[in-house]
């Protein structure tokens, strides 16, 4: 009895949807977003990873019945890791497929190069990668972390864990090593550690010959104190590094190195057992233990139809980004720019650690620090754990930087508000 | 009867008494169970304290991260992975105390703090073991982590101690031990000599950190010591710098050994060379992923299996390439540059399509892992044999091209082809055969370069480059010159990198080659003769 009653509503409920689905145009029933990552280039190696997430989580929102009502379709382009084409791809996908937000992005320079055809365009773009900061744009959401929800925690943690007081700041040579090492300088040297207890050394791109630096940093290391690497090495040139530290025989226990750039899926081309005990710093590991956790990473797992696919830190900040666009849209009742940006400050949704994570009005987000320390299996285990910081648009520890701050609220709505001369505008964008 | 229950009541005392007496390190090691990091710390130290040499497979299970607590009861146990099981031991005496599912165990972490605590805690406690190789190693932990309470120890270990290897070892344990401790001045005097015969940028490190603590008086000691190790070292560090030169140059020369024939005996611009070197070290993965799955066993002769694997597979990439493309555009160079740049971006993506984006594990071998000292220099066993293999490689090549018959028809169509022709040699064949020929030459060397380089479709992309530099820097069609060019690259860049950095370094090679460029149009050594004017 209840059961047929069930099988007949279902039933009517199908045909009154296949009905309204052919009552109205195709175009106004779903909701389209724009998935701008590269899925070919050198930046494929990671991109490809946050389309699929996109498109699970869109798969999802669907299952739950849409967003007001209709379904969410997502529109992927591939900008082939080539910066201008980000820009072109991003006018397709905001004038031409009339997407109602962007996820993607993942270099700074990609993100610089896209910045300007948002803010013309008036569309909403959420950007799921750690970052240098310095920036605050009102159609972009800066869902990963700003160097104080990473950098600064880490490097604390190794001064006061770990009683380091000599530092190595090894990056690749682009604008996110370059400005977060400038901010870990000062704000070090602020600390009080002096000018000759750091070094800074930078690479090039995909860089693969680390003799002369690792055993640079072994000579560096053994003059009597505690020293550590902050490394902002990026990408692939990670492999032959970790494994020259290896081969020169480098333990964590001695030189640990504490790594921004380097999440599971770096670590799954890589024999992890002789880097055991080195450091990295985010927001989100795999091996986080919640129940959220769980449920994400099964549901990545049957997604992909891989259970070695690894979860890892910009999909989280991807995930938080949709659920807050998700959030916002549904407080707003529509997906017109104006509107969600009006209504998507304040919004908080759960992250995947077992907190919360809230849309702050310089479009930052609130984030717990994690540092973990690389496990024989390339996963991480998590050694510390902060509360959640807001994270800072600009620097404080830079003194270009220091007296701006961002609001995007009405009826304020300055991205570089000077606390000093109390004016908005001057630097920045 | 009751005398048997006497007995056995009696033995049980006889086994709890001197337990209880000598204070049971359990409670301490249960105590590990809630303490923090910082607590932690103290406690390995007390257990190290009792000296009962029970503790030492409980402290390296912990060094190990397989400390566990048993949240029933909350009882410190050592455990190992069972399925989706724990199989728990009693931590002190290894007894299996039975199975359980792994949500009833909490794992103790370990950071690197710990890590340290326990390497000095098991150094001390292992430094009387009847095994000659577990002293020696005890004796090299208490020397990375001096601590002044494993100073006794030492001493006492070193009075029984009777090889000569481990004595001098643990004497410059004890030396370091004591520059910590408050001992006497005198006695400080002579560990620091000790301490300085160790040479190497250790003894320096150890003398440095200790300068802070030490008398005023032992300053002018500790500045000599330094110098004098310091000294030492200027010249191996001159050595060094030559290895690591000699070893990205044979890096290079592996990377641009195939281009020399492609390039510098056939004139074709192959923007596909680097892919080669790609698809050789996708071949070693797949052969890795055979062997980890079903021949394990075999998984250190992995690279031997992976070279002719890797070879045929290039080869007859090459090949294809050859008759499908290149054959069309001889005499064509710009065309074949565009045309093979286009087969790159194709082969890339194709491998992109199959094995995905991401970086595929290649396991270094046994013997190709870890490194050894050589005087004052440490050498990583990979680069070694990367350096041997590179020069093996070459010498076979100008084997083939000098010795065979093979080797003199490349040749003798390289240079006139139409009288080649005319004296009966199928000049398309030995097109293509040299094609293939320089290709699975790429495809070895990327078996080499998947043992330091990450394997991903990017590989081929970031050796394109500077295989170009070494030919043309060499000089086009000629082995020899891509030796020397690519050792002499190599040095130069190593040279420069650590005063003026990797980046600027690598520019500045850049600039300095098309300055050479400039003045020697053909490279350092130039072909002389017709097939240079032709």
């Amino acid at each position: 009895m209840t059961f047929k009653m069930k099988l007949t509503g279902a039933l009517m409920g199908a045909m009154l949807s296949t009905t309204a689905f052919h009552g109205a145009f195709a175009q106004e029933d779903t909701i389209k977003i724009g998935v701008l990552h590269s899925l070919s280039g050198t930046m494929a190696i990671s991109e490809t990873t946050l389309k699929d997430a996109v498109l699970m989580l869109v798969e999802e929102q669907n299952k739950k019945g849409g967003v007001l009502g209709k379904k969410l379709e997502a529109v992927v382009v591939d900008p082939a890791s080539d910066w201008p084409l980000f820009a072109e791809k991003a006018r397709e996908l905001i004038s031409k497929d009339q997407v109602a937000a962007v996820f993607g992005c993942w270099t700074s320079s990609s993100r610089k190069s896209v910045l300007p055809v948002f803010e013309e365009l008036n569309s909403i773009l959420f950007y799921p990668v750690q970052y240098e900061g310095e920036e605050s744009s009102r159609n972009i959401f800066y869902t990963g972390a700003a160097p104080n929800q990473q950098a600064i925690p880490a490097v604390d943690y190794l001064a006061e864990g770990e009683g380091v007081e000599r530092w190595v700041l090894a990056g690749t040579d682009y604008v996110y090593p370059q400005t977060t090492n400038k901010i870990l300088k000062a704000y070090l040297m602020s600390k009080g550690v002096a000018e000759e207890d750091i070094m800074i050394n930078y690479t090039p791109f995909g860089h693969s010959d680390w003799q002369t630096i690792v055993s640079d940093i072994k000579k560096f290391g053994s003059e009597g104190k505690k020293t550590a690497v902050v490394s902002t090495i990026n990408g692939d040139a990670n492999v032959p590094f970790y494994k020259e530290l290896a081969n020169q025989g480098i333990k964590a226990e001695d030189i640990p190195v504490v790594a921004f750039s380097v999440g599971e899926e770096e670590l799954a081309g890589l024999d992890t057992a002789p880097l055991v005990g080195h450091l990295a710093a985010w927001n989100y590991f795999q091996s986080v233990d919640t129940e959220a956790n769980a449920e994400f990473i099964e549901t990545w797992h049957a997604f992909t139809g891989d259970t070695k696919r690894v979860t890892n830190d910009p999909m989280e900040a991807t995930y938080i980004g949709f659920n807050a666009w998700v959030k916002a849209v549904e407080a707003a009742g529509t997906t017109e720019t104006d509107a969600v940006l009006d209504t998507i400050i304040g919004v908080t949704v759960p992250n995947l650690s077992g907190g919360y994570a809230t849309v702050m009005p310089n479009h930052h987000i609130t984030k717990p620090v994690l540092i973990g320390e690389i496990q024989a299996d390339g996963q991480f285990e998590i050694v510390q754990e902060t509360p959640a910081v807001v994270g800072d648009e600009w620097s404080d520890y830079l003194p270009d930087s220091k007296d701006l701050i961002a609001d995007w609220r009405k009826p304020m709505e300055c991205g570089n508000f000077n606390v000093a001369t109390g004016k908005c505008g001057g630097k920045g964008s | 009867m009751t005398y048997r229950i006497l007995a056995l009541l009696f033995t049980l005392f006889a086994f709890v008494a001197p337990s209880l007496a000598q204070d049971d390190p359990r409670e301490l090691i249960n105590a590990l169970g809630e303490a923090n990091f910082r607590e932690a710390e103290q406690l390995i130290g007390q257990i190290a304290q009792t000296g009962d040499a029970r503790v030492v497979p409980m402290l390296e299970a912990f060094a190990e991260g397989n400390l566990f607590v048993r949240k029933a009861d909350g009882i410190v146990v050592t455990a190992k992975e069972e399925g989706r099981n724990l199989e728990a031991f009693d931590a002190l005496t290894g007894e299996s105390l039975g199975e359980g599912p792994k949500a009833a165990f909490t794992k103790i972490r370990v950071n690197n703090n710990l890590r340290r605590a326990l390497r000095s805690a098991l150094g001390g406690l292992t430094l009387l073991s009847p095994d000659r190789a577990v002293r020696l190693s005890a004796a090299q932990a208490v020397l990375q982590s001096p601590s002044p309470e494993n100073l006794e120890l030492v001493e006492a270990a070193l009075a029984k101690e009777t090889d000569a290897e481990v004595k001098t070892r643990m004497e410059q344990a004890r030396a370091v031990s004591l520059l910590a401790s408050d001992r006497s001045i005198d006695e400080k005097r002579a560990a620091i000599e000790t301490v300085a015969s160790l040479g190497g940028r250790e003894a320096i490190g150890i003398l440095m950190s200790a300068s802070n603590s030490l008398d005023e008086s032992l300053k002018p000691d500790l500045d000599t010591a330094i110098a004098q190790i310091e000294s030492k070292l200027r010249l191996w560090d001159a050595a060094e710098n030559v290895w690591y030169g000699i070893s990205l140059g044979s890096v290079l020369l592996l990377a641009a050994i195939g281009l020399a024939i492609t390039f510098g005996v056939m004139g074709v611009i192959n923007m596909a060379h680097g892919e080669m070197v790609m698809i050789g070290a996708y071949s070693t993965f797949v052969v890795q992923q055979v062997i980890r799955t079903n021949y394990p066993g075999l998984f250190d002769w992995s690279l031997a299996i992976a070279l002719p694997v890797a070879f045929l597979v290039t080869a007859v990439v090459g090949l294809v390439i050859e008759r499908g493309v290149i054959r069309f555009l001889y005499g064509r160079p710009l065309e074949t540059l565009l045309a093979t740049w286009g087969v790159s971006l194709i082969l890339q993506q194709s491998v992109r399509t199959i094995f995905g984006p991401t970086n595929q594990e290649v396991g270094n071998p046994s013997w190709m892992s870890g490194s050894f000292m050589l005087g004052g220099m440490t050498i990583t066993w990979n680069r070694l044999w990367i350096v041997l293999f590179a020069l093996t490689i070459f010498f076979a090549l100008l084997a083939l091209m000098k010795k065979s018959s093979f080797g003199l028809q490349m040749r003798a169509v390289t240079q006139n082809r139409r009288m080649a022709s005319s004296m009966g040699i199928r000049t398309p064949w030995v097109d293509a055969f040299t094609f293939a020929l320089g290709s699975g030459i790429a495809g070895i060397a990327g078996v080499a370069l998947s043992q330091i380089d990450n394997v991903s479709p990017n590989l081929g992309q970031a050796y394109i480059i500077d295989s170009f530099m070494v030919v043309v820097f060499g000089g086009v069609g000629n082995l020899w010159g891509t030796l020397v060019g690519a050792m002499s690259l190599g040095i130069l860049n190593k040279f420069l990198e650590p005063s003026v950095g990797a980046v600027l370094g690598k520019i500045l090679v850049l600039v300095l080659i098309i300055l050479f460029i400039q003045k020697r149009p053909r490279g350092l050594f130039a072909l002389k003769g017709r097939a240079v004017e032709a």
